[in-house]
């Protein structure tokens, strides 16, 4: 069953004289297990470690600003008074941090290294010397952008959109220094992930197990796929965006000046022309694990497998359509605001359908509400509040109203928390025993739960009243705006700050129920939830070369469950019929 | 050492260097087009010439033809992408009015910029010696 | 050793040619969007011709010439590892590599005398998109070169000669970008 050699793949053949050989050596020292590894299982720990790491430091720096806001003036315990410069600062970088070291890494990078391999039954990515390049570029990044909170001036505050000219000069943005190593810090990880991606694209493409037709991969994995080459088709400008407001910044070139024939509008289009199809970048992922989850524990044969992809590509498609309703209020063209308001609206359809699908999918299924299942199906619920409100603000009209309020941040929080936190634990309760051959407790999993998205609900609520309200984002103090700093709103701050501290606080049970795990929970089977998919074929966790032996072949779609003619609920996709 | 390049569908060297040949003419031509003096002639031969310059180098020397049809749909969707950024985005950066707004800035950068060259003057602090030709303000 | 993930084509396009056309797409993007921006600056701003008066059409289309030919002897370079042959491989990669360093090296005289003049960067916008583009343009010119140099040291013992046609890839989109490139900077006046 082993799939046959080609004559290249003679052992020793030229990687030796230029790789120090790392990957040849059997017993394998600490930092070549850990640290230099180029085998897409550890590659996948660096990247969800990585993102636990800094998803930490953005949980800190939304403690102590959100502390500011509803207690204003307080000096935060373990953080000091917050002022108005470092209020900037610690949202900006919240910002982005939760996007682009949190979410990006966590979905794409660690659960696509983690899963793409064994779900389709090869033995590593194709190109395991470039995936290690990748993360050693990200965690470069990564680096940066911790450095710059602690240069002179102090880290970047123009925002995560970084809108020149507050971003392209030192005398309005105040940090000189930061300001650049955030755009480098953002420029580095850009390049990690189309490394990342590309690697991610021609495996899927190229290497799936001999019978596996592109039909018949997971849905998570073309999800991850499709994400990959939504980055890379878009990235592009923004790449070039970052080279000119790098000149603008340091060089004295005026691409984003009005004073000197630039155009500050130029850098909102090259964003935004990435930044809308980033936001389904980090969707789709999460998506598609939502997807394995929804069928595994219903144990029912997915709903319309082909009507997710295909709704999945032309969503992807789409989301290049759309971008310029981010700047409804930025004095566009008033005619274009019209044709983006309608391409807007046609975006939620796919979306919508999508959702409507995964409900058809329980749909007189036998549910079992394990951890991972709770996780995807807070998901569904709470992503759609998230997807609808999008609406509000695609209509221009209304738009004029709710830009720049908290209408807008609780909106794309409603997206991102289900995306980046509801579908990650999702994801890593469902696939821990692959990964540490261990159980997490179901137990504290449902309390880690519960006390997860009841508290994120009371976090946001307020804040879509307060933004209806007509709260302005990204303001230090309410203080000074009579009518705004009123009891009643300041009251919902106030309830929206405390249930961070709930939500916060509950992760700890996380932490602790993940390492204790980790180390001392039940032994996993194979295949704890009966699954169907390849890497429940494998050990947990899965050793080196993931299918030792025989690489598996495959003869069936992933999600026969429940299939009439069988006497077991579920058919693994490699058991010859 | 043709025939085996025949069994492959590729081409021989002497069809590359045929095809080298016509690009330096094609060079030839786009640079004898501004001579004429017509604006239109000259994009014409200077963007009409790099699309069938750009043409011959993907299909001959990439090989596109012979590569899998979906190679190509990538590409040109890559472009195709493009041209959508430029059509969501020029008219707010081309233009300097549309329907109930003014980009005074840019007219006014416009209308300097022209000024400083009918005198000549290079614009920038650290400008040099050789003044701006006259022909430089002709197109306007 | 590679992975057997490496050497399966599900596709029937090999795995690094497949990823070499991935990484011209999105490198198309990045192009795309920094000369879609400046297309956009030229037509909105007629002064530009004006300022473009001044870019030096003789080492513009002495670098065209360049690139086409060195294009050619990366085909010919392709051509010859298609026959096993690594040292004509090698030898032509290197006259590619000559391509690239003369490029380089007529670059630099040009901006030299440029800079001279007062055409710097920050002169106007119509400079600062021009020396951002030739200067990324320039980085993949000099990225392109050290690639081949490394394949072709590969290629003349024999090994990984499917690699000399990707870096030849590559070299060809580095020189359609200066194609566009060209007529953007140079001609268009
Ligand atoms: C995929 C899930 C989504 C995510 C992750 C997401 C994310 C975001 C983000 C981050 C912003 C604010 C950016 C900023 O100003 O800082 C935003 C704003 C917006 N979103 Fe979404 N969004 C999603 C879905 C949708 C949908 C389905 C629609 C409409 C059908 C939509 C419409 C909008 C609009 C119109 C704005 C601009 C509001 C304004 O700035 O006034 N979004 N979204
Ligand atoms: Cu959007």
């Amino acid at each position: 069953m082993a799939q046959p050699e080609t004559p290249e793949t003679e052992p020793h053949s030229e990687h030796t004289g230029d790789d120090h050989g790392h990957d040849d050596h059997h017993e394998q020292s600490f930092v070549s297990k850990y640290i230099l590894s180029t085998d897409h299982k550890m590659i996948a720990m660096q990247y969800m470690f990585t993102g636990m790491i800094m998803a930490l430091i953005g949980g800190f720096m939304v403690y102590a600003f959100r502390t500011q806001l509803a207690y204003p003036g307080i000096s935060v315990p373990g953080y000091g008074t917050v002022s108005a410069g470092e209020y900037n600062a610690l949202v900006t970088n919240h910002g982005t941090i939760m996007i682009f070291w949190v979410a990006m890494p966590v979905l794409i990078a660690a659960f696509g290294n983690y899963l793409i391999p064994l779900m389709l039954g090869c033995d590593d990515m194709v190109f395991p010397r470039l995936n290690r390049l990748s993360y050693q570029i990200f965690l470069l990044s990564a680096i940066v952008l911790v450095v710059s909170f602690f240069v002179p001036g102090g880290g970047f505050g123009g925002a995560w959109t970084a809108y020149p000219p507050l971003s392209a000069k030192a005398e309005y943005s105040l940090t000189p220094l930061g300001s650049t190593l955030w755009l480098v810090a953002v420029a580095l990880e850009f390049v990690a992930f189309l490394i990342g991606g590309i690697n991610f694209v021609t495996t899927a493409m190229n290497s799936r197990a001999p019978g596996m037709k592109m039909f018949d991969m997971p849905i998570v994995i073309w999800m991850i796929v499709i994400a990959s080459i939504l980055f890379m088709a878009s990235v592009g400008p923004l790449i070039a965006g970052a080279v000119m407001l790098f000149f603008d910044q340091n060089v004295g070139t005026a691409f984003f000046d009005p004073d000197r024939g630039g155009d500050p509008m130029l850098w909102q289009h090259l964003f935004w022309f990435f930044g809308h199809p980033e936001v389904y970048v980090v969707l789709l992922p999460a998506c598609g694990i939502t997807a394995e989850i929804l069928t595994v524990f219903s144990r029912k044969k997915m709903f319309a497998y082909k009507t997710v992809i295909n709704t999945a590509l032309g969503t992807g498609i789409l989301s290049f359509f759309v971008w310029a309703h981010h700047q409804f209020i930025s004095g566009i063209d008033p005619r274009m605001a019209n044709v983006f308001t309608i391409t807007t609206v046609i975006i939620s359809i796919p979306i919508a359908e999508m959702m409507f699908v995964y409900v058809a999918t329980l749909y007189g299924g036998s549910i079992t509400f394990s951890t991972p299942m709770l996780w995807a199906l807070s998901f569904v619920v709470e992503f759609l509040l998230g997807g609808v409100t999008g609406l509000f603000l695609g209509a221009s009209g209304a738009d004029i109203y709710f830009h720049d309020t908290y209408f807008v941040l609780a909106h794309f929080h409603y997206t991102f928390v289900p995306i980046a936190i509801l579908g990650t634990f999702a994801g890593i309760t469902f696939w821990f025993p692959k990964m540490f051959g261990r159980m997490m407790s179901d137990k504290w999993g449902k309390i880690h739960f519960w006390g997860t998205v009841i508290p994120f609900n009371l976090i946001f609520i307020p804040l879509f009243m307060l933004g209806a309200a007509g709260q302005h984002r990204r303001i230090y103090s309410y203080e000074n705006f009579p009518e705004l700093a009123v009891p009643a709103l300041q009251d919902l701050r106030i309830l929206a700050t405390n249930s961070l501290y709930v939500m916060l606080a509950f992760q700890v049970i996380f932490l602790i129920n993940f390492f204790y795990s980790a180390f001392k929970g039940k032994k996993a089977s194979k295949n704890p939830w009966d699954s169907n998919t390849l890497e429940w074929t494998a050990a947990s966790p899965p050793p080196h070369g993931n299918f030792p032996g025989a690489m598996p072949n495959v003869y069936r779609g992933p999600y026969e469950y429940s299939h009439p003619d069988r006497e077991d609920d579920f058919w693994p996709q490699d058991e010859p019929a | 050492m043709s025939e085996a390049a025949a069994d492959h569908g590729h081409h021989t060297p002497a069809f590359y260097v045929k095809i080298w040949v016509i690009l330096l003419m094609l060079l030839g031509v786009s640079l004898a087009g501004p001579e004429i003096g017509i604006q239109w002639v000259t994009l014409l031969t200077a963007f009409g010439i790099a699309v069938v310059k750009a043409y011959l180098v993907a299909k001959n020397f990439m090989h596109l033809n012979l590569e899998r049809r979906y190679v190509v749909y990538l590409l040109l969707t890559a472009v195709a992408f493009m041209f959508l950024f430029y059509a969501g985005t020029s008219p707010d950066i081309m233009n300097h009015v549309g329907r109930n707004w003014t980009n005074v800035a840019a007219q006014a950068e416009v209308e300097r910029a022209t000024e400083a060259l009918n005198h000549e003057v290079p614009h920038g602090a650290d400008h040099g010696a050789e003044p701006a030709s006259a022909e430089g303000a002709e197109h306007h | 050793m590679k992975p057997i993930a490496t050497t399966r084509s599900a596709t029937g396009i090999p795995t690094g040619k497949l990823a070499v056309w991935w990484l011209i797409a999105s490198e198309i993007v990045i192009f795309g969007g920094l000369l879609g921006s400046y297309i956009m600056h030229r037509l909105g701003h007629p002064e530009f011709g004006g300022y473009a008066s001044h870019t030096n059409t003789v080492a513009g289309a002495i670098n065209t010439f360049v690139l086409l030919t060195s294009s050619l002897t990366a085909v010919l370079a392709h051509h010859a590892a298609e026959q096993k042959d690594g040292e004509k491989a090698f030898k032509y990669l290197w006259f590619t590599i000559a391509g690239a360093a003369t490029f380089v090296i007529v670059k630099s005289f040009e901006w030299h005398h440029e800079i001279e003049q007062g055409y710097t960067v920050t002169a106007n916008m119509f400079w600062s998109f021009y020396y951002c583009a030739a200067g990324l343009h320039g980085l993949h010119v000099i990225a392109g070169a050290i690639m081949m140099a490394i394949v072709s040291f590969r290629a003349r013992a024999g090994k990984e000669l499917q690699q000399v046609e990707l870096v030849g890839l590559y070299w060809h989109f580095v020189d359609l970008v200066w194609i566009f490139l060209f007529p953007l900077l140079y001609i268009a006046k």
